[in-house]
This record gives C-alpha cells, sequence and structure tokens, in this order.
C-alpha cells in the first residue's frame, strides 16, 4: 500500500476522541528524512495527528500507516520505530532525572554510555541529573524528557510543542538535536505555535484545519 | 538503526524495580495508607470488643483490612503513571504489554506483604490471637499466594481504570467482587495460622490450594488481557 | 444547510418482526397459562403452604439468569475469536446481561421472601444464593465498563474481557463457599426448596415455568439488543454529521 520511502501515509483518516471526529478524514504524506512543521489552532486536530502516528489511538475510517507499518493492524511493531514527546514528559516525579533516564534506557534497551552521552548533549550535568524531577523547572523536565527521546533512536519523531517551557539556550539546543536526527535519517513532525523558530528548521509546513490538513508551502 | 523489542522479563524487571524504588523514595505508602489501616485495625477493636469476639474474628479483620488498603494502593500505582503520563510513554515505546502487567503486579505483591505483617503484627498485639512456629509457615504461605491474586486483578482493573480516561471509581466495584475467593479462602487458612474456635492447622492448607489456584489462573489471565484493557 | 435524516419517522415499531411479534404472543399467553396454574390449579405443600408457589417463580429466574450470563459469555467469546469481530455478538452480550441482572434481582428477592416465609431468615450463606449475589454485583461491573465510552469495538473488547475473567471466577467462588460450608460442618442448611414433594402437576408446572420464562429472556434480549444496534447506528449517524460540520469549519 505505502512505499518504503513514505515516513507518513494518510488517506482520509478519521479519528474519533468520545463521538467528536478530531481527525477528520485528514490526509497526509510524509516522505523520509523531512521535517515538518506542523501549526494549527487548539482543538484543530494536532496533538490527535501525532497521537495516532505514534500508535496511541485507533483509527475509526480511512487508512494510516506509519514507517510502512499499517496503524488499523501494526501498531505495535509501528511503535518500536516512534519516538513522541507530547504535553507532558513523562518522566517519574519521584526519581532523580538519572533515575528517569536508567528507567527508560531498560525499557528501550539503550547503553549506560548513549544515556550519559544524551544526558550530556541536553545540558544535564551530574548535579541536576540527582535531583527529583518534582524539584526540577518545567524547562529542565523538558530536557531530560528530550534526552530520553534521542536515546530512543526512533525513526520517526513526532513532537508537539516541545520548546514550551524552555530558555532561549534550551530552545536553541532543541534545534540542533532535531537537525541532527534529521540529518541522521530520521523523519521529524514538529507541532509549534513558534512559527519563526520552527519554521526556519523545517523543510515543509503544513496547517491542521478542523480536523483536515491543509499544506502551507515547502521551504 | 533500529531497536528491538525488549523481553518481556527484561520489561518487568525494570517496571517493578522502578514502582519500588518510587516507593521508598517517596513513602507515600508506609508514611499515609500504613496508618489508614492500623486506625481501621484498631477501630474494629473499639466496634467489636465485647466477650471475645475480637479474637474469633480476627483472620476476618486482618484481611478485610488488607483488602481495603489493596484498593489504595492500587490506586497509588497507577496514579504516578498518570501524574507525567508517562502511561502513554510506556505504551508508544512499544514494550510487551504482558511485562507492563508482570512488573506492577510484582510490585504490588510486594508492598501487599510488607503490609499484612504489619497488620498480622497488629492482631498479635490489639486481638490477642497467639502464632505458633508452623502458623508462621502456613501464614507466609497464605500470603504470597493470596497476594498474587489480589496484586494481579489490581493491576489488571487499575490499568482499566488509569487507561479508561480516569475512571478509578470503577475500581472498587470490579475489584472487590473479583478477589472475594481470596477474602474467603485467606480468612479461613488465617484462621487454622490463629487457631481460632479450635481450627487445626492442618485445616488451612485446603485453602492454600484454592488460592493458589486463583493465583495461577488470574496470573495468566490477567497476563493476556492487560493489553486489550489498557490500549485506546 | 441540508440536515441529515438517516432513519425515517417512527410510524411502526421499529424493533418488532413477524417472528419476535409471534414469540411476544406465545410468551404471553404461557404466562397466563403459568399463573392460572401456579397460583389456582396445583396444590399447596403439604408442610409449606401456600407460600411454595413462590418456586414458581424463584426458580425458572434463577434458571434464566444463569443462562443469561453462559450467554453473555458465549457471545463474549464469539465476539473475540470471531473472525469478523461481529458487533452483534457485543451487542447480544450486553442486552443478555442487562435483562440477566433484573432476573438475578428477581431470582434474589423471590428466594429471600421464601426463606422468610418458610425459615424465617431473608437470607443464608449457602453456595448458590452467595453465588448468585456475587454474580449479580459482577455483572453490575460488566453493565459499568460498557458504559465507559470509547468506540464500539472498544467497549466490546473490554467488557468481552470482563465477562470472560468473570466466567472463571464464578466456579472459584462457588467452590469455595462450597468448601467453606463442608469444612466448618454447620448444620446442613435446609433451602427453602429442598424438602418439597412435588406431585406430577407441580413438576408440570415447574418445568412449564422454566420453559416459558425461557422464552421470556430471549424475547426480550432480542429486542433489546436490536435497540442496542439502533443506538449505535445512531452513533454512526451521527458521525456523519459531525464530519460534515468538521468539515465546514474549514469553510
Amino acid at each position: 500500500m505505502s512505499s518504503g520511502d513514505e515516513a507518513v501515509r494518510l488517506r482520509n483518516a478519521v479519528v474519533l476522541l468520545g463521538s467528536f471526529p478530531a481527525l477528520a478524514e485528514a490526509s497526509l504524506v510524509v516522505e523520509r528524512g523531512e521535517i515538518v512543521l506542523m501549526s494549527g489552532a487548539n482543538g484543530a486536530g494536532k496533538t490527535t495527528l501525532l497521537r495516532l502516528c505514534a500508535g496511541l489511538l485507533p483509527l475509526a475510517r480511512g487508512e494510516a500507516s506509519v514507517l510502512g507499518f499499517n496503524l488499523a493492524t501494526q501498531r505495535k511493531e509501528a511503535q518500536l520505530h516512534v519516538g513522541m514527546l507530547g504535553h507532558a514528559n513523562g518522566l517519574y516525579l519521584d526519581l532523580t532525572a538519572q533515575e528517569n533516564l536508567q528507567f527508560w534506557g531498560s525499557i528501550v534497551g539503550a547503553s549506560s554510555r548513549e544515556m550519559a552521552l544524551s544526558a550530556q548533549r541536553m545540558g544535564l550535568h551530574s548535579r541536576l541529573l540527582s535531583t527529583p524531577v518534582a524539584k526540577m523547572s518545567a524547562g529542565q523536565r523538558r530536557r531530560t524528557a528530550l534526552a530520553i527521546l534521542v536515546i530512543r533512536r526512533a525513526s520517526l519523531w513526532l513532537l508537539d510543542e516541545p520548546h514550551a517551557g524552555l530558555d532561549a539556550a534550551g530552545r536553541d539546543e532543541i534545534d540542533i538535536i532535531l537537525r541532527e536526527a534529521a540529518s541522521a535519517g530520521a523523519t521529524i513532525i514538529v507541532a509549534s505555535h513558534e512559527l519563526e523558530r520552527a519554521g526556519a528548521l523545517a523543510t515543509r509546513r503544513i496547517e491542521v484545519v478542523g480536523g483536515a490538513v491543509v499544506e502551507r508551502g515547502v521551504q | 538503526m533500529k531497536r528491538h523489542s525488549t523481553s518481556t522479563w527484561a520489561v518487568a524487571r525494570t517496571i517493578a524495580s522502578k514502582d519500588l524504588r518510587i516507593e521508598w523514595r517517596s513513602k507515600v505508602l508506609v508514611n499515609q495508607v500504613l496508618p489508614f489501616a492500623a486506625i481501621v485495625m484498631v477501630l474494629f477493636a473499639f466496634a467489636l470488643d465485647n466477650d471475645g469476639i475480637l479474637q474469633r474474628v480476627a483472620p476476618g479483620l486482618v484481611w478485610l483490612a488488607v483488602l481495603f488498603t489493596s484498593l489504595i494502593i492500587v490506586q497509588r500505582t497507577f496514579a504516578i503513571e498518570s501524574a507525567d503520563n508517562a502511561l502513554d510513554a510506556i505504551k508508544v515505546a512499544g514494550v510487551p504489554s504482558a511485562g507492563v502487567f508482570l512488573g506492577k503486579s510484582v510490585a504490588l505483591v510486594v508492598q501487599l506483604l510488607l503490609f499484612e505483617c504489619v497488620l498480622v503484627l497488629l492482631a498479635l498485639v490489639l486481638y490477642q490471637v497467639h502464632l505458633s512456629w508452623g502458623g508462621v509457615v502456613l501464614l507466609v504461605t497464605v500470603s504470597v499466594l493470596a497476594n498474587i491474586g489480589l496484586a494481579a486483578m489490581g493491576a489488571l482493573y487499575g490499568g482499566l481504570g488509569a487507561a479508561a480516561k480516569g475512571r478509578e471509581t470503577l475500581l472498587p466495584l470490579l475489584l472487590l467482587p473479583a478477589v472475594a475467593p481470596v477474602l474467603i479462602g485467606a480468612t479461613r487458612a488465617t484462621e487454622s495460622a490463629f487457631g481460632v474456635g479450635g481450627a487445626s492447622l492442618g485445616e488451612g492448607w485446603p485453602w492454600v490450594a484454592l488460592l493458589a489456584v486463583f493465583g495461577a489462573l488470574f496470573g495468566f489471565g490477567g497476563t493476556l488481557a492487560f493489553g486489550v484493557l489498557t490500549e485506546e | 444547510m441540508n440536515s441529515i435524516h438517516p432513519f425515517p419517522s417512527p410510524t411502526s415499531t421499529p424493533t418488532g418482526t413477524r417472528a419476535s411479534r409471534g414469540l411476544g404472543v406465545v410468551v404471553f399467553l404461557g404466562m397466563v397459562l403459568l399463573t392460572l396454574l401456579g397460583l389456582f390449579f396445583t396444590d399447596e405443600d403439604v408442610v409449606q403452604g401456600s407460600t411454595v408457589r413462590l418456586m414458581y417463580i424463584h426458580v425458572p429466574t434463577a434458571w434464566v439468569a444463569y443462562l443469561a450470563f453462559i450467554v453473555t459469555a458465549l457471545t463474549s467469546a464469539m465476539y473475540m475469536w470471531g473472525k469478523q469481530h461481529s458487533l452483534t455478538f457485543d451487542r447480544i452480550a450486553g442486552a443478555s446481561a442487562e435483562v440477566g441482572v433484573i432476573f438475578m434481582g428477581l431470582s434474589l428477592v423471590t428466594g429471600s421472601l421464601w426463606g422468610r416465609l418458610t425459615w424465617g431468615t431473608y437470607w443464608q450463606w449457602d453456595p448458590r444464593l452467595t453465588t448468585t449475589a456475587f454474580l449479580f454485583i459482577t455483572y453490575v461491573g460488566y453493565l459499568a465498563v460498557r458504559d465507559l465510552g470509547g468506540s464500539h469495538q472498544q467497549r466490546a473488547k473490554r467488557s468481552g474481557v470482563v465477562a470472560l475473567l468473570a466466567v472463571l471466577e464464578i466456579p472459584l467462588v462457588h467452590f469455595s463457599v462450597v468448601l467453606w460450608r463442608s469444612l466448618h460442618q454447620k448444620a446442613s442448611v435446609l433451602r427453602p426448596n429442598g424438602n418439597v414433594t412435588m406431585d406430577g402437576l407441580m413438576l408440570f408446572t415447574l418445568l412449564f415455568g422454566v420453559g416459558v420464562f425461557t422464552l421470556l429472556f430471549t424475547w426480550m434480549v432480542l429486542h433489546r439488543q436490536r435497540v442496542l444496534a439502533l443506538a449505535d447506528a445512531i452513533d454512526d449517524g451521527g458521525l456523519e454529521a459531525a464530519l460534515q460540520e468538521r468539515r465546514n469549519e474549514n469553510n
């Protein structure tokens, strides 16, 4: 159904939240290696689209596949190659950053060297690493979550407002990481209100309006 | 470069140790729920202190207290997952759901054992029951087996409550009838361990068999059902 | 703007068919006959007097309650393991559980009244009554799980799992209560229907009652699952309207 070069393929996809069609016949094709900026008003369906691609939501109608895996039947297989950073960080508040990294590293099968490197990249120095997450600032938590996302080595990255809560240095760091991931072959979809910053990063822009996807140009 | 799926046992081990480490660090169960269980035991004594009744019903009281605190323990174990939406992150990681179930269950078994130790000690003190060494062996066996069944059902229905957009109120309704056989079996076996009502140690062991069957059935059933119940 | 009418305005009963109406007539007549037999034509019991007539309601309702539970479990299994994952099985499971809960309640109430009238107690902890009470609560939980929301497939999968787990639990509960009573060697509990000597007409009435109530159960489940099918269809029809509205947001 889809060729191996497509990272994401949606055709008239409908996703229901309760009885509300959050995605209403959305169609989208993303080639591998693209960095796509997704804009749109709140409630338009950006988060739903990302969660569908992450294999978290069932497809009510239409077709959807991610990295060649059919999302109607192969959600679990697709998830091994997808990484997502949502609004929440997915951390355990009572554990330290280091312990969170170790946990997620074990879950995904990363080595301790990879984890240490990733922590270093995201500017998580040793004092911060032994701080419980509950005591960290929003920006520090975000950086920890990003460090975890990096070690997943996903082929498809899905980010929902990644810059939110970060200072300028943190935002720059994300941009560098995303560019590196893209040049290593990952495909990236970023939902963001920061049109200028994310726009400079992206190779393509789309907008989600009323549960459907509208093209807004290629850079 | 792609990752391969982590094995079920590795996932279970990681999650169980994470849960226990969180409890060790935060001490929520020890500081808040354990006192609650102790107060429940004391209140039972106030309500029933009449002509030696307390001694006879002590086994039932202990396991009732265990049952009620198990609701809180299960809710806590899933609350830590919902706090920062770690549950979604675990799902996206694509790990086998059986591993998540087993990890959560093992952590629950350990936490329940801790509670039972304390509650039995309280029963010895407050309700004046006696425990021989043979009774200790019986009691430990009963606790471990009962906890396997309790933990499996708790992880299963707790997971459903967490995944179904915060319907934790469903947990007592689903869990308590489901673990009724555990209550019956554990109480009767504990009667034998405490020697109340003239029950001998030997009478307790058939109940151990019942608990083992329950634990095996629902450990197995839960491992299969957890993924289906918690996916969206 | 066009509004959507997926269904014709209701001028006829949407869930009745020739067959089910025929069944309904048979059930009605059967009930009339059962009432006559139970209340008038059969004799009183030597020991219990007229209270034995409660048996003609209690036994059939208990039977139907267990039948309903079996139907729910079987149809849940057929949904989960069938190739089509047909939602009809899911709806029959749900309808059967709803009707079953009603009959379980009736069975418990009539059994309780019977016990009160003959032996002076409203309740006894014998295996059958205890298992029935346990079943009752479990099925209330099952119905609550059906109401969790989400898509129809999610509802079917979740409640199917709960129904199958309940099947595993029932023998365990029953057996544990049996073991409990026997090990404690309490005086044998005489259940109200334990000591009734029945003549030919009473036995016939009892079996006839079981048959009529089974037909009643079938008729109720048939209609209820059709109502559920209509409700699901309304949801799906509503989806078209919602999609249209969402599309209009773009323009």
